[in-house]
């Protein structure tokens, strides 16, 4: 059991939230959700996440039992089935320490739709208890350990997309811009639709291929507007979208995830 | 519908229009800035949104009693109220009331409740002139169309294709693209017929319980036309537009107003109490207000469900959709377009019918980010989806359970067993991960496919590095 | 006993689950009320923005000024209300002196028996019983003696406003006036000429309303 404690405070802005801030002291240890979409495309941006918190002197606990946090089936119908799936994940990260998610989507999910998920059932103070102790991962680099990054790399242009679940439920987007922000060689420039929709939506690209394509095209035409040669993404179902149809487009952009992006920047990779 | 055409079907189709994009998209983008310009200062528009959501939901927890009060007061005011439960009753009761007075032809303001009713098809066919006076209704009109957006319903369209409009419809009407001139025509047109019309039909925003007073909104000045000029005139409206007093009206016209058009407020706000009295000069001699339920009382009975309710016909959901913005009004192939489309849609018409719109989603939440009256907009998609598989035996909602198919249960069956045992998990990894760029393009990944390169599988997942790497597990 | 549509309706909706929602608390009234002449300049400046043309003048040069007014615009024949106190003043300034006035024509009866000289006189006067500075936007509340279709059908509509009854916001205009306990048959909110953007968003000027507002207030 670590020497941090946390405390849920109701009517903190967003719904029950460990009271902390860059001024407490660091917990020791961390759990680590490493969502599906990175452990089976991603791997390396998990890594890397992982890594930045090590770095902090965290000691970061992954549980071999986690697999999905439940929103594709969430969101398309199958409520019965997301509880099943987030009851694993709940056991799985039963100690009372933070929960780290390298994604403003999976991060949403647990920590806003897990409470309405089991409310009423049986383990509603116990989600309540979990959902709590979320966050996303920038947010966490950022308002807890107030990280302070180096930037080594070679001047880069890139350009900043945010899913709409880190702007809108997580609003961690600052958090994600500050942290590029550091990087003293690295410009930003900002996307002109940057709150829109990349269209990917989970099973909504594969239900409505033409609506859903014609959203991640025009994304992809507001990042090639930014002139930027990389687009850098705190979520791996958007990465997996618009650097699909930048490839199917044959365009000279890359994409990445943001955890991997700084720790290439930071050991002076690009 | 569009004939047989699906919304899919529909949906390509606008896509491929590439008129039609633009226009959509220069009118959405339009309406963004100007909404962002009107409540600008972050804090008190979230203070005014909670406002409308508190009022709205204190008068829909009151609503029989405010239906009657609102009632009780018309009546004592000389305003003659009509109860219909369904579209084709309104309709009938429209059209006694016309016949009553032996007119020929209606002259009517922006109404989408009227819309819902299909009045127009209705009177045309019961011999009745429908006359839209709304200059976006009136274009639609002669075009033979049905509107693209709550607010702007010829938004669809642009200068040029107006300007064909009126000159082939018109008869004598030179062609022009000076905006200017396409209203003066729309002026001199729809003058004369404000002059010899003996009934006027209008929609309602706001009808007060308070005091018996209906409240209409507009910019210009055909609705004023419309409820004050002919003999007689007929207000219709969804019985979730009641509010309880006089003071509610501010916030939600500041609410309405701003979210709609970006306007503090509208050229009038025309609060309609009473007909002539003895002793005016002016005014019409009979109103009366059609109540419309339409299915209203059933979505009512769900208290999650009832949030659509609260509703202000505003179109800024619309306005900020990325999906609406891509495909426009028609496509949905339905009377209500855009987000609060999706909702209310299929709880009037059955999931059976709208199914598709539900999951035409990508639950972004950009809509109920602005909604004036807070709706939970996605969380009642959910439920809607939810609905959709449902097999519970009773429901809230019409045509629960339509989507319900076997096949898809076995998916989701499947994708709870990968995600509930990890040996599985690790196993569907370790082989996707060596023969993922392999598979056949067939189903989902044929259609992710058609606008992007396949996604990689990793070689081996975080799981299996993290074990490499030997992080803590616990 | 027979159910109509109305007990079919009521009942449905009595019987669904109604957990009590209070009212939202009332808006207090404000404590930086904005003081008199602050609201006028704002009145003004709102309705200038939507092309409303708006003249402070002190309340005895108000008759001179809309002269002017009706002058610059070459109007022939002004609409008014004979049995109000504007249409007095006006009655007796154009006995005195009518010379290269418009000619003033009364309201004279029902709109059945008037409704075609209602749409051919060229410009209308009548009071507005206050104003809401914070959107910009006029009250009138048509009597009588000051029928609706005034401020609707003539081209051009002129509103004569104490500055005194200029409001800070309509919330406080409701209050002021107690309007729940005195509603007219007919009240209207008017802040400009009427508009539309129905055609690619463009705004022009002018539709089936007034293509002018112009307000005199008096101070």
């Amino acid at each position: 059991m670590g020497r941090w404690l946390g405390r849920t405070t109701t009517g903190f802005r967003q719904r029950g939230r460990i009271d902390m801030t860059p001024e407490s002291p660091k917990p020791s240890r961390v759990y680590f959700f490493g969502t599906c979409l990175i452990d089976s495309f991603y791997p390396e941006a998990g890594l890397a996440a992982i890594r930045l918190i090590e770095r902090e002197g965290v000691r970061v606990i992954f549980p071999r039992g986690q697999s999905c946090c439940g929103q594709p089936a969430y969101n398309s119908g199958f409520p019965e089935e997301a509880r099943t799936v987030a009851r694993r994940q709940i056991r799985a990260f039963h100690e009372e320490i933070p929960i780290v998610v390298p994604s403003g989507s999976c991060a949403g999910m647990m920590k806003h739709h897990y409470p309405t998920l089991f409310a009423g059932a049986a383990e509603q103070a116990e989600a309540e208890r979990f959902a709590a102790r979320v966050f996303e991962w920038s947010e966490f680099m950022v308002r807890v350990l107030g990280v302070r990054l180096e930037d080594r790399g070679q001047p880069l242009k890139i350009t900043w997309h945010t899913s709409c679940h880190a702007l809108r439920e997580m609003r961690v987007i600052e958090d994600s811009k500050s942290l590029i922000r550091q990087l003293s060689n690295v410009e930003l420039v900002e996307l002109e639709r940057e709150r829109e929709c990349c269209g990917f939506g989970g099973t909504f690209a594969v239900k409505h291929p033409a609506i859903s394509g014609a959203m991640v095209y025009d994304k992809v035409e507001d990042i090639l507007a930014t002139g930027a040669p990389r687009v850098i993404a705190g979520d791996c179902g958007c990465l997996l979208n618009i650097t699909g149809a930048i490839a199917h487009r044959e365009l000279p952009v890359s994409g990445q995830h943001l955890a991997e992006f700084i720790w290439e920047r930071i050991h002076d990779g690009d | 519908m569009m004939g047989t055409e699906s919304f899919e079907q529909s949906a390509e189709r606008a896509l491929a229009d590439d008129q039609l994009r633009k226009n959509f998209a220069f009118a959405m983008g339009s309406f963004i800035m100007k909404r962002k310009a009107v409540f600008s200062d972050a804090a008190e528009t979230e203070q005014l949104r909670a406002r409308g959501q508190a009022i709205k939901q204190r008068a829909l927890s009151r609503l029989p009693e405010l239906l009657e009060e609102l009632e009780a007061n018309c009546a004592r005011n000389g305003i003659r109220v009509h109860w219909a439960e369904t579209p084709a009753v309104a309709n009938r009761i429209v059209l006694d009331i016309v016949n009553a007075h032996s007119a020929t032809g209606v002259i009517k303001g922006k109404s989408m409740v009227s819309e819902e009713m299909h009045l127009n098809a209705y009177l045309a066919a019961h011999g009745v002139e429908p006359i839209e006076t709304d200059l976006g209704e009136f274009i639609i009109q002669l075009n033979g169309e049905t509107p693209s957006h709550i607010i702007v319903p010829a938004i669809h369209k642009n200068k040029s294709q107006i300007a064909h409009i009126f000159h082939e419809k018109l008869p004598g009407t030179p062609y022009t693209e000076e905006v200017t001139e396409l209203n003066a025509i729309a002026r001199r047109t729809l003058r004369r017929r404000f002059y010899e019309a003996a009934v006027g039909v209008s929609g309602v925003n706001f009808a007060v319980a308070e005091t018996g007073t209906l409240c209409l909104v507009e910019n210009e000045g055909n609705g004023r036309m419309c409820t004050t000029l002919p003999a007689v005139h007929i207000a219709v409206m969804g019985l979730e537009k009641v509010v309880e007093k006089l003071e509610d009206l501010p916030p939600l016209l500041r609410l309405l107003t701003g979210s709609a058009t970006g306007q503090l407020v509208t050229t009038y706000v025309n609060l309609i109490t009473s007909p002539r009295r003895p002793g005016e000069k002016d005014g019409p001699q009979e109103v009366h207000l059609v109540i419309l339920d339409n299915g209203r009382s059933r979505i009512y009975a769900d208290p999650q469900l009832r949030q659509t309710l609260q509703c202000v016909r505003c179109g800024t959901c619309l306005n900020h959709c990325p999906v609406y913005t891509r495909i426009g009004g028609h496509a949905y192939g339905f009377v209500y377009p855009g987000p609060i489309g999706k909702i209310l849609n299929p709880q009037v018409e059955g999931l059976e019918k709208a199914a598709p719109l539900i999951t035409a989603s990508s639950l972004c939440g950009a809509c109920e980010e602005v909604c004036p009256v807070k709706i939970p907009i996605t969380a009642l998609l959910r439920r809607l989806r939810d609905e959709s598989y449902s097999r519970a035996p009773t429901s809230a909602v019409p045509g629960h359970g339509c989507r319900s198919s076997l096949a898809e249960r076995l998916a989701w069956q499947g994708w709870v067993l990968v995600n509930t045992r990890p040996w599985l998990n690790r196993m569907m990894n370790a082989v996707l991960g060596a023969i993922g760029d392999f598979l056949p393009p067939v189903g989902p990944l044929e259609r992710w496919m058609r606008f992007r390169e396949e996604p990689k599988f990793a070689g081996r997942s975080l799981h299996r590095r993290l074990k490499k790497e030997g992080v803590a597990d616990e | 006993m027979s159910e109509t549509p109305r007990d079919r309706i009521l009942a449905r909706l009595r019987n669904a689950p109604r957990p009590e929602v209070p009212r939202p608390p009332s808006v207090p009234p404000p404590t930086d009320a904005p003081a008199r002449g602050e609201r006028a300049a704002r009145l003004k400046s709102r309705m200038e923005a939507v092309r409303a043309e708006v003249h402070l003048v002190p309340s005895e040069a108000w008759l001179d000024r809309l002269k002017e007014i009706l002058t610059v615009r070459k109007v022939a024949t002004l609409l008014y209300a004979p049995q109000t106190a504007i249409g007095e003043a006006l009655q007796h300034a154009w006995e005195t002196d009518a010379a290269g006035s418009p000619e003033l024509v009364a309201y004279a009866g029902p709109v059945e028996t008037f409704k075609e000289r209602l749409f051919a006189v060229e410009a209308a006067v009548t009071a507005a019983a206050g104003a809401v500075a914070d959107t910009g936007a006029l009250i009138l509340r048509p009597t009588a003696e000051e029928p609706r279709l005034m401020s609707l059908v003539p081209p051009i509509h002129i509103a004569v406003l104490r500055a005194e009854d200029i409001f800070a916001s309509l919330d406080d205009a409701m209050r002021a006036g107690n309007w729940p306990a005195d509603m007219p048959t007919n009240m209207l909110l008017i802040s400009g000429p009427s508009k539309t953007a129905d055609i690619e968003l463009i705004l022009a000027f002018g539709v089936h309303g007034p293509k002018e507002l112009i307000v005199l207030v008096l101070e």
